[in-house]
């Protein structure tokens, strides 16, 4: 007897489609209004791109810019650092053979994924003050640092992992020394897995709230700081406009991670 | 001669699994050398410590009287072709052949000049822009070779590398492998699992089996005179009977057949008792009954270019008999009664 397709079960029509208006109605909502002009958030009072222009020039401008500045460049450097430790993670992992720990240094580089945010947050506030740190930007940037690790090491381990050892194997038997066998051949290769971490890692960054909030210190916002900040003030129709924008670069960012990813697999 | 590869008792260990038990290799200059053997035996093993991709666990290997044991896979002047080629599927052709010599520090011209002559070596100068996903099996195989050679190595080492090709282009290949051999000069050090290739393309042979070295030889040595019973079980067809030794003097051995007959042959033991005794089946021939072994005809199973013949002598041993399928060529009926000739070096008695 064949198998009948998922399809086919009754009712999978009507749950399917409640899911995806539960998913995505709120973001709908917020992105038609997010155009609309009326400074009212329920009613609407035509289509316009006053809400756009609040975002750069109205009265909250520069505390997004500065906002938007410090979030960008945290995501920059810490997707960059991350991606750096991961790449040398995913080597350690898979191309130094068997280790003492290797076991346990897979469940710590993956932990991130599994512990509570919120439990993560708390903890880390905690480190910081028993050892003396100021709050502030560079304590964002280590969280940052740390919470980016597993997602750019999850893309760069998986491409490695489809990497055969011969072509390393292949550089060195020709006279490649150790370094020139990444550089030239094992990088290339691993490529869209890095890239994809990178994205991956700088999107993370880019989004996070709740360990932001926790370890930023006052004074210091980063994008999603400052619209939390703004919403306890109430709603406002620019909030709308910038969390578009947000959505935007972020839509941007995973698309680019997926077609990267799926064309490496092409070529390997 | 020059000795170019000399293996000295080379153990390897795998935590407590012993992969190769104390080998010893003299491969001499501009040899084509083969290691043959069944799965697992451990020819990658041997071929990947020479090249420096694995650690030798006791022994030493010296390339020209150089003790490379402990050098690293770059600094030894061998290259490989690995079976799978392991082409960089991110450079083209031209930049595949070239690097070796790029690593080595030839200047642009150098290396353009030097990778285009090696893919005119192999017929592919035409493909030098392509990638190496936009080749055949065959194509992207000789590319392999063209890549190995380029550097000029005082050692090729081939693992396998004809396995992943259809059976027409092995054989063409088999050929062109032999001939660039000879062209170059290089030695060339060959792993396969095909008994037939080896015999075709190599000087001489080293057949392995579980980590051992069992024979080294030519192609004829190792087949006409097995040193023991797996050699002569892995190389072509044989018959293989227990028999009784009555007695040996010097290379001649008297043996017993399991009808009671006698007959005399060569031999690679010298202890008396039970042994194995082989008997090629292509040095049999089929005579009247009254003329040396009587035997009844079983089967008879044709297979082209020969004929197999199934028969059992009178005491109930099978033995099969390769007759060529000549055009005068009278079959046997199952069921005649035949007379079985040995002929010169048919038969030789082994040890276990
Ligand atoms: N890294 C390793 N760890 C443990 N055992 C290994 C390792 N590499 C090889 N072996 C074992 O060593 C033995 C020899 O392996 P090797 O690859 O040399 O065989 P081979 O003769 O090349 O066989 P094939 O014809 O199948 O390629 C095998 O039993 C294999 O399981
Ligand atoms: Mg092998």
């Amino acid at each position: 007897m064949a198998l009948r397709s998922v399809r086919h079960y009754p009712g999978f029509f009507s749950i399917a489609m409640l899911c995806l208006i539960i998913l995505y109605a709120p973001l709908i909502v917020v992105m038609v209004y997010s155009f609309n002009d009326s400074p009212s958030i329920t009613n609407w009072g035509g289509l316009s791109l006053r809400w756009y222009f609040d975002v750069f020039t109205g009265p909250e401008a520069p505390r997004f810019r500065a906002a938007a500045w410090n979030s960008l460049t945290i995501a920059v450097l810490a997707a960059t650092i991350a991606t750096a430790i991961a790449t040398a993670a995913a080597l350690a992992m898979l191309r130094a053979g068997k280790f003492k720990g290797r076991s346990l240094t897979f469940a710590l580089i993956n932990l991130p994924l599994m512990v509570p945010e919120i439990v993560i947050a708390v903890a880390t506030l905690i480190f910081f003050t028993m050892i003396g740190f100021t709050t502030g930007y560079l304590t964002i940037l280590i969280a940052h640092i740390t919470f980016c690790i597993p997602f750019a090491y999850l893309p760069i381990a998986a491409r490695l992992q489809g990497i055969d050892g011969s072509y390393e194997a292949a550089a060195r038997d020709l006279y490649a020394t150790r370094a020139q066998s990444f550089f030239l051949v094992l990088l290339p290769l691993m490529a869209p897995g890095v890239i994809s971490g990178y994205l991956l890692a700088f999107i993370i960054s880019l989004d996070d709230f709740i360990i932001t909030n926790f370890v930023k210190g006052a004074g210091m916002e980063t994008l999603p700081t400052a619209i939390f900040g703004s919403v306890k003030q109430g709603i406002k129709p620019n909030i709308m406009a910038i969390s578009t924008l947000m959505l935007g670069v972020s839509i941007l960012f995973v698309t680019l991670s997926y077609l990267i990813n799926r064309k490496g697999r092409q070529s390997p | 001669m020059q000795t170019a590869i000399d293996i000295r008792t080379v153990t390897k260990t795998y935590g407590t699994f012993t992969a190769l038990h104390g080998v010893s290799l003299s491969i001499m200059d501009n040899e084509f050398f083969t290691l043959l053997g069944p799965s697992g035996c451990g020819k990658t093993t041997l071929l990947r410590m020479i090249a420096g991709f694995e650690d030798v666990t006791k022994g030493d290997i010296l390339l020209f009287g150089q003790n490379i044991a402990a050098l690293d896979p770059n600094l030894r002047p061998v290259n490989t072709v690995f079976q799978q080629y392991a082409l960089f599927p991110h450079m083209s052709v031209i930049d595949n052949v070239a690097f070796g010599l790029k690593m080595k520090g030839f200047d642009l011209p150098t290396r353009r000049k030097r990778a285009g002559e090696m893919l005119d070596m192999v017929h592919l100068s035409s493909f030098a822009d392509r990638l190496p996903a936009q080749l055949s099996g065959g194509q992207q195989q000789r590319v392999a070779l063209a890549r190995a050679l380029a550097p000029q190595p005082k050692v090729l080492l081939l693992d396998e590398p004809l396995s992943a090709l259809d059976l027409k282009l092995r054989q063409a290949m088999r050929m062109e492998l032999k001939q660039l051999q000879q062209d170059t000069g290089i030695t060339f050090i060959f792993v396969t699992h095909d008994q037939e290739e080896a015999l075709t393309m190599s000087n001489r042979i080293a057949v392995m089996s579980a980590g051992h070295v069992q024979q080294i030889g030519t192609p004829r040595d190792i087949y006409e005179s097995p040193v023991n019973r797996f050699v002569a079980d892995f190389i072509g067809e044989t018959n293989l009977l227990e028999v009784e030794v009555a007695s040996i003097t010097g290379d001649l051995a008297q043996v017993i057949l399991p009808g009671g007959h006698s007959i005399t042959c060569s031999t690679a033991t010298h202890d008396p008792g039970r042994h194995h005794l082989s008997i090629r089946p292509e040095r049999l021939t089929l005579g009247p009954v009254g003329t040396g072994l009587e035997a009844t005809v079983d089967q008879v199973i044709y297979l082209g270019t020969d004929l197999q013949v199934l028969v059992r002598l009178d005491g109930g041993t099978p033995l099969q008999i390769r007759i060529q399928n000549a055009a005068r060529i009278e079959v046997p009926e199952p069921g005649t009664r035949i007379g079985l000739q040995l002929e010169e070096g048919a038969a030789r008695l082994l040890a276990d």
